[in-house]
């Protein structure tokens, strides 16, 4: 500190590598003082002007605003607000090309100025001491002050550090040609800027405040030396003229000769450097209460009448500033905003001033010659004398060109300031700066995909184990099931009386047989039933001996074999459902004489019903199975149901005496829909376990859809056919063809059943009960004889195998006497 | 309304590759000079058949790798390579001699590396050294002063010579090499190397007419006229000061400590300094930026290398002068030389 302090009062500073000596051309604008602009006819006011967030906006297209008056407001730190610059009406609030070097758009508040320059209510501060220091951050932040220099860094940010650092650096080198806003700036306002160097001491509580400047500007160094003379504290340190300078890193090198180390701010050695005109609008803003509205920027080069600097609101458009300056567009014109060594090429004069605009530079092609074609490196080394961060150009320009990042980023690629020194000095004119930009761009971009794949990769990976312990996680409860699912047959073997859950089980070993069937329209039940099946069967058989006995009309029951019964129970069963309806119709109408069947057909409808879920929950592991032939099942139910109508028809043609017959039969039929149903509550399960099993048992039920529908239609037109020949029982053959039609919306209609089946019932509770019973015993039984003797297509066959069945049916009713006698 | 659009810095020093050749070509005329006044017509003859073949080269094997010829062969890169062959081979050397330096030089150092700036090797340099290694026997023909000589050569007779190996009279080579007293002449280099094998002292070598009265008669000349050139490419910063003060310093290191050391059997740092090829080393063969160190350090490094080499060459080699020698043998260091002299960038103390 003391050598520092030693030095500086000596003012032999340090010296920083590199760096050159481009013409100043700063005579050009600096004996002229700064120029007071008439109002541009609008204003473009980009929402963000500085490093970090645009600011929430506080105004809409037509509002009217004041001086000063705030546009948007700060949401976060990094976001600084933007002031209308002059009283105003905004017109309109929407993209436009803001100062980049992209040329890209942002959100622009337009403001159209009234010309009175009416301001907002301000509250000047006096004396700024009485102020606290979070007060005085606060106002710096409402002011909308950021970085001035050209970075744009958030200034409350900067200042709103712990006191007691050793530097306050105030940049006032100003190292780029052309430009002389600073200069003019200090010359004419040096007391104000003392004021601002004051209320950043007073903040900061710096131990020595240094004012860097270059020693080309001699009117504003005695400016600078009179003006603080007062404070001890500030050094006026008189840099030699050298691009550059001014660049933060190399400012403090020269004034300290501290490194700031590479990826901190200077923050960590203690130092903090604000620009000079950031110090002029942070004493306007505190003292004044004036918040950035405006600053001096320097309207220069030789296509220009008249360069000068002059005072610009912010968000005026260049077009306005040149025009004012006296411009004469030549060929291949560029206008530059910035120096000539950082600054940017505009795309259009639309493009406004922003907070960090400083210069805008309008050379002719003799002045600044545009860029010649590129030849190749001769390796000279001049890039690397003049590089100020000591970087080799010439190696990272080959790197670059190579795509070898690694090897830039081992070169220091990201220690480039991009002052552009290399590229001013490369005789073979090499746009290095934008090698290195175009190369930093990518190794961003491709940490950026680096971090993706990374994150995508541990997904991946988590996705995989979770992926494994689900399969797992599965595979016990299949086998928890499957214990279940043995444990429960053990069970129903034990409660054999326990007739519902057995005919449940029967069913769904029914339909497992019927899978076998698929193929084939009709029913060939000619499997042979297993232990457990004939164990069911004989279940049924019993529940439906008991029953029987109170059954008043005369069933066809034949006991077969167990699967073909059980198989035939679901026919039946579907029969029954399509029925349910047009039974309770057919039975006040018909069947005035028995009024306990119509009740017996609803009530084995519920009962299935209620059969369904508990099959359901018995095989969870056999769903799929059970599904797919509860595909196949539906198919053929809804095939039988319409033969079966048909065979009816047949039947009660011959035998006029007993329509209930057919009656009982539909009820059946109805029965074995129901179970059609089945598998679509089933679904919602197997969808989760087996999406490919799904998808081959929709298949399987649109195969039998269609088919069913198919057989809908012909057996429509057989009834009628029948119906014709045999005019005498209209109303038995209305309840055929109505089942016939039933036969496509198959699925839907036995939840349409269940209600009229649930107000029927409550009637005779107890009845409905045994009737349930029986009339599945019957089903079970009497199906079994049809779906055998369905098998021809033939409407004689039929006739003649319905015969047969009667036959059967009569000999069922027997052997269940007999049993029941037993 | 648009405008162009470049990307920063917009500005730049009007220095450009080709006008910089162009003005160490310029430089190079004051040694050119001095050489054709003490060696005459043999000089030119030999420097514009090297520069002919040289862009012939260029051209050809711009138009093999399709490039752009117009654009390359205007930044005089190729002039330059065939001016510092011609410099260099010897005056009397047939044409041949030259054609196969320059075409080996463009052709092969150059063009097959990739062409300017890619080049591993001083092009003259390498084309040198094969033609030394190849031809002996005519990269020694070279003609003694135009004192010494019995009679003035004309230009025609020296184009004549170089063409065919004759003079227009019929004088072969080795006529005309023989000084007044019939002995074939060498250069001050090549005559003191030998008087030093033959156990002759320094002093005693110096009494060789060929020495003159200072270090070697023209070559002292010849060497100043370098000088001067490669001071003004200093003055203009066309080259960097470095590379030419370290050689030369170096030079006058080590030749001091060896005749100090050994004052007989060691010449003087001045004739070191002012014979041979030493100067035009210095200022126009070391500071070709191709293929010399990029960073500070290494071109100190690397000229110094240089010096020792050339110093070690000559005074232990097989061959009177190294300053080909050793700049091929820097060239080989340079990648190693960079890579260890890197800079530190700022803000990497202590790292890196």
């Amino acid at each position: 500190m003391d050598s520092v302090l030693e030095r500086i009062n000596k003012n032999h500073f340090w010296k920083f590598p590199g760096g050159i000596h481009p013409p100043e051309q700063k005579f050009l604008t600096n004996d002229k003082p700064i120029k007071n602009l008439r109002l541009p006819k609008e204003l473009i006011l980009p929402l963000k002007q500085h490093i970090g967030n645009g600011g929430e906006l506080l105004v809409k297209t037509g509002d009217k605003v004041l001086k000063g008056q705030a546009l948007t407001r700060s949401d976060n730190p990094m976001s600084v607000p933007i002031h209308a610059p002059t009283s105003g009406t905004i017109s309109a609030i929407k993209n436009s090309i803001i100062a980049h070097p992209s040329g890209m758009s942002e959100l622009c508040v337009f403001l159209t100025p009234d010309g009175q320059e009416t301001w907002v209510a301000r509250n000047i501060v006096e004396n700024f001491y009485s102020l606290s220091k979070k007060n005085i951050v606060e106002k710096i932040a409402d002011a909308g002050i950021a970085g001035m220099g050209g970075a744009g860094f958030p200034t409350s940010i900067k200042v709103n550090t712990s006191p007691g650092l050793k530097y306050l650096i105030i940049n006032a080198a100003e190292c780029e040609p052309y430009i002389t806003a600073d200069d003019l700036l200090i010359r004419e306002h040096s007391s104000a800027i003392i004021n601002g160097i004051d209320i950043l001491n007073h903040l900061l509580e710096p131990e020595i405040i240094l004012i860097g400047i270059e020693d080309n500007k001699p009117q504003a160094i005695a400016a600078l030396q009179a003006a603080s003379q007062k404070n001890d504290k500030i050094k006026v340190c008189v840099l030699p003229t050298k691009y550059p300078t001014g660049g933060e890193k190399q400012l403090i090198q020269a004034l300290t000769g501290q490194e700031v180390p590479s990826g901190v701010l200077p923050l960590s050695l203690g130092v903090v450097v604000q620009n000079i005109a950031t110090v002029f609008s942070i004493s306007e803003a505190i003292i004044n209460d004036i918040p950035l509205l405006r600053r001096v920027v320097t309207v220069t080069g030789q296509a220009l009448q008249k360069p000068q600097n002059v005072w610009a609101l912010i968000g005026t458009p260049i077009q306005h500033l040149v025009e004012q300056c006296g411009f004469n567009e030549t060929e291949q014109q560029r206008v530059i905003m910035g120096g000539p060594l950082m600054g940017f090429a505009l795309p259009t004069l639309q493009v406004p001033v922003v907070k960090t605009t400083n210069c805008i530079l309008a050379p002719t092609n003799i002045e600044i010659s545009p860029a010649s074609k590129e030849l190749e490196c001769i390796r000279c080394g001049q890039c690397s004398d003049a590089c100020p961060s000591s970087l080799l150009p010439q190696e990272l320009q080959w790197q670059a060109k190579a795509k070898e990042f690694d090897k830039l980023e081992e070169l220091n690629l990201f220690d480039c300031i991009e002052c552009g020194a290399c590229a001013y000095v490369c005789p073979s004119q090499i746009p290095l700066v934008q090698y290195y930009r175009v190369a930093k761009a990518e190794i961003r971009h491709n940490r950026v995909q680096d971090f993706k794949a990374d994150r995508a990769k541990l997904r991946f990976e988590a996705r995989k184990v979770r992926l494994e312990k689900e399969k797992v996680a599965r595979e016990e409860k299949h086998q928890k099931a499957l214990a279940a699912r043995k444990a429960a047959a053990k069970t129903s073997e034990g409660q054999a009386n326990n007739s519902a859950i057995a005919a449940a089980l029967a069913r769904v070993k029914a339909k497992k047989a019927q899978g076998g069937e698929a193929e084939t329209t009709g029913i060939d039940s000619s499997v042979d039933g297993g232990d457990v099946k004939s164990r069911a069967a004989q279940a049924i058989a019993r529940a439906k001996a008991k029953k029987a006995a109170q059954q008043t009309t005369s069933t066809p029951v034949t006991v077969e074999s167990d699967s073909k019964s059980q198989a035939a129970a679901a026919i039946a069963r579907v029969k029954a459902k399509k029925l349910a309806k047009e039974q309770a119709a057919q039975a006040a109408s018909e069947i005035t004489e028995e009024i306990v069947k119509p009740e017996v057909a609803k009530s084995k409808v519920a009962k299935s019903k209620t059969a369904e879920p508990e099959v359901v929950k018995l095989s969870p592991a056999d769903e799929k199975k059970a599904k797919a032939k509860a595909a196949v099942a539906k198919a053929k139910a809804k095939k039988l149901a319409k033969e079966q109508a048909a065979k009816a028809v047949t039947e009660i043609t011959e035998e006029a005496v007993k329509p209930e017959i057919a009656k009982s039969k539909a009820a059946k039929s109805k029965v074995a829909k129901s179970k059609v149903a089945e598998p679509e509550t089933a679904e919602p399960e197997v969808v989760k376990l087996s999406p490919a099993d799904e998808k081959k048992a929709k298949a399987k039920a649109a195969v039998a859809k269609a088919k069913a529908k198919k057989l809908a239609k012909e057996q429509a037109a057989q009834a009628a056919s029948e119906i014709t020949e045999e005019t005498v029982k209209p109303e038995v053959a209305k309840p055929k063809a109505a089942k016939s039609k039933v036969a496509e919306p198959e699925t839907a209609e036995p939840e349409t059943a269940e209600p009229e089946i649930a107000k029927l019932s409550p009637a005779d509770e107890k009845k409905a009960k045994i009737a349930k019973a029986i009339t599945k015993a019957k089903a079970n039984k009497s199906s079994v004889s049809k779906p055998s003797s369905s098998i021809s297509d033939d409407d004689k066959k039929k006739k003649i195998s319905a015969a047969i069945s009667k036959a059967k049916a009569k000999k069922a009713t027997a052997t269940i006497n007999k049993e029941e006698s037993e | 309304m648009t405008f162009w659009i470049a990307s920063s810095p917009h500005n730049h020093i009007k220095a450009a590759t080709p006008s910089l050749m162009r003005f160490v070509i310029m430089a190079a005329i004051p040694g050119v000079f001095a050489q054709w006044y003490f060696f005459g017509w043999g000089t030119i003859v030999q420097i514009a058949l090297a520069i002919l073949f040289a862009v012939l080269a260029e051209i050809t094997f711009l138009a093999i790798r399709d490039k752009n010829i117009k654009s390359q062969i205007t930044d005089f890169s190729a002039v330059l390579t065939g001016l510092l062959i011609g410099i260099s081979v010897p005056s009397l050397a047939p044409w041949w001699i030259t054609a196969i330096g320059s075409i080996f030089a463009i052709g092969v150092v150059k063009q097959l590396y990739g062409g300017l700036g890619f080049n591993l090797f001083n092009p003259a340099m390498a084309a040198y050294v094969l033609l030394l290694i190849s031809f002996p026997l005519q990269m020694t023909s070279w003609q003694p002063v135009n004192s010494l000589l019995v009679d003035d050569i004309s230009f025609f007779n020296n184009l004549w010579l170089v063409l065919t190996g004759y003079t227009w009279e019929g004088f072969s080579v080795e006529q005309i090499r023989m000084s007044v007293d019939g002995i074939t002449m060498a250069t001050p280099l090549d005559t003191l190397k030998t008087d030093l094998t033959l156990g002759l002292t320094v002093n005693e070598s110096f009494a060789n007419p060929v020495f003159g009265e200072f270090i070697g008669l023209g070559w002292e000349w010849v060497n100043i006229g370098f000088l001067l050139g490669g001071l003004l490419l200093i003055a203009k910063k066309a080259i960097d000061w470095v590379i030419p003060a370290s050689f030369l310093g170096s030079l006058l290191i080590f030749s001091f400590i060896a005749y100090t050391i050994s004052p007989d059997s060691s010449a003087s740092t001045m004739f070191h300094w002012l014979s041979g090829g030493t100067m035009l080393g210095a200022f126009f063969i070391l500071t070709d930026p191709v293929s010399a160190a990029t960073t500070k350090k290494g071109r100190v490094l690397y000229a110094a290398l240089a010096a020792l080499l050339v110093y070690l060459i000559r005074k232990f080699g097989g061959y009177p002068d190294a300053i080909a020698f050793a700049v091929l043998l820097c060239n080989m260091a340079v990648p190693l030389i960079d890579q260890y002299c890197r800079p530190r960038t700022y803000g990497h103390k202590g790292v890196n």
